[in-house]
């Protein structure tokens, strides 16, 4: 009963049975940005994929009888996981950051620890909208640069190219390292960190 | 590269969820993770089966919809049958962050920055 491909089972790869919290981080990008091989850098499984659908005029609701008479709207995402302790597993979503995908992310994604937006700088565009929403939602962020080793751009033109708020943190990385997705990770973490601790109840409750 | 209900038609989406929406899922989140109470049942349709044999440890919901090659909708209706039975329990994320909460406690950052920086 077991898959044929020559993959390891993933009974293999199980959580510990006294896993109860599941975390989560966003990864993403535009198309080839290298979204999954910064997952596959830290995950300690093969990336997995899976679709999510939804009708649009369900609101929520995905009503599967009938879908062929739907606007129904598939999308594939990959995502891998980190073990963090006994009872704590985190799990990375690396996404499409494309405008018609976010309906989707917004339920996807709730919950979120935070967000990684990965950049290339030759689609510097791919972008602004996953910034955009992010900033929307008020989902912790920072914004990576993934470096192909193109043309010499500086962090600072690039946050200028980015529009990108001061405060959000702003790093290069190669996707394929793992101590640099690491840091990465380790980044987001630390921003959400600084961003909880300065944000007093008073503050909280203004917004 | 994984198996993908892609090509699948609508109608055995249809038949596997047996026309259900998936309403009352909200409770699921994508990383919720479910754990199989008992053994698959002789009779019992196939992919709750293989659900069940899937989740003897811990599972999240998209690692369920992953190895079954279907999409997380349909393995939410899935998973609600089982959990309305007592087959399936789920294990849901208890500090996740909110619109009115939005950052994560300092208790799970600082075990999230632990864990990284020991990978």
């Amino acid at each position: 009963m077991h898959s044929t491909t020559s993959e390891p089972v993933p009974e293999s790869v199980g959580l510990p049975q006294t896993a109860a919290h599941a975390l989560k981080i966003a990864v993403v990008g535009g198309f080839g940005v290298g979204k999954t091989t910064l997952v596959r850098s830290v995950s300690e499984i093969r990336p997995l994929n899976t679709e999510e659908t939804m009708t649009r005029a369900g609101g929520g609701v995905d009503d599967l009888s009938g879908v062929e008479d739907k606007h129904s709207t598939t999308v594939a995402f990959d995502f891998g996981r980190i073990t963090l302790d006994p009872t704590s597993v985190l799990y990375l979503f690396g996404a499409p950051g494309q405008k018609r995908f976010w309906f989707l992310w917004d339920r996807l994604f709730s919950g979120a620890l935070g967000a990684v937006v990965l950049v290339d700088t030759r689609r510097i565009e791919d972008s602004w909208y996953a910034i955009d929403r992010l900033e929307q939602q008020g989902t912790p962020f920072i914004v990576a640069h993934n470096d192909f080793g193109g043309e010499a751009y500086s962090l600072e033109d690039l946050r200028e190219a980015l529009d990108l708020d001061p405060a959000v943190p702003l790093v290069r990385c190669d996707a394929r390292e793992r101590a640099s997705a690491k840091q990465v990770l380790i980044a987001l973490a630390e921003h959400v960190r600084s961003l909880a601790a300065s944000r007093t109840p008073a503050q909280e409750s203004a917004t | 590269m994984t198996r993908s209900h892609r090509d699948e038609s609508p109608d055995r989406l249809h038949v596997i969820t047996g026309g259900r929406s998936s309403g009352a899922d909200g409770a699921l989140d994508a990383v919720t993770l479910v754990v199989a109470e008992s053994a698959p049942a002789p009779g019992m349709q196939s992919e709750h089966a293989a659900i069940l044999r899937l989740c003897r440890s811990p599972t999240a919901v998209v690692e369920v919809a992953a190895h079954l090659g279907l999409p997380v909708t349909v393995v939410r209706i899935l998973l609600t049958d089982l959990i309305d039975t007592g087959q399936v329990t789920a294990r849901h994320p208890v500090s996740a962050p909110s619109r009115t909460h939005p950052f994560a406690s300092p208790d799970v950052l600082e075990k999230v920055l632990v864990a990284l920086h020991n990978l």
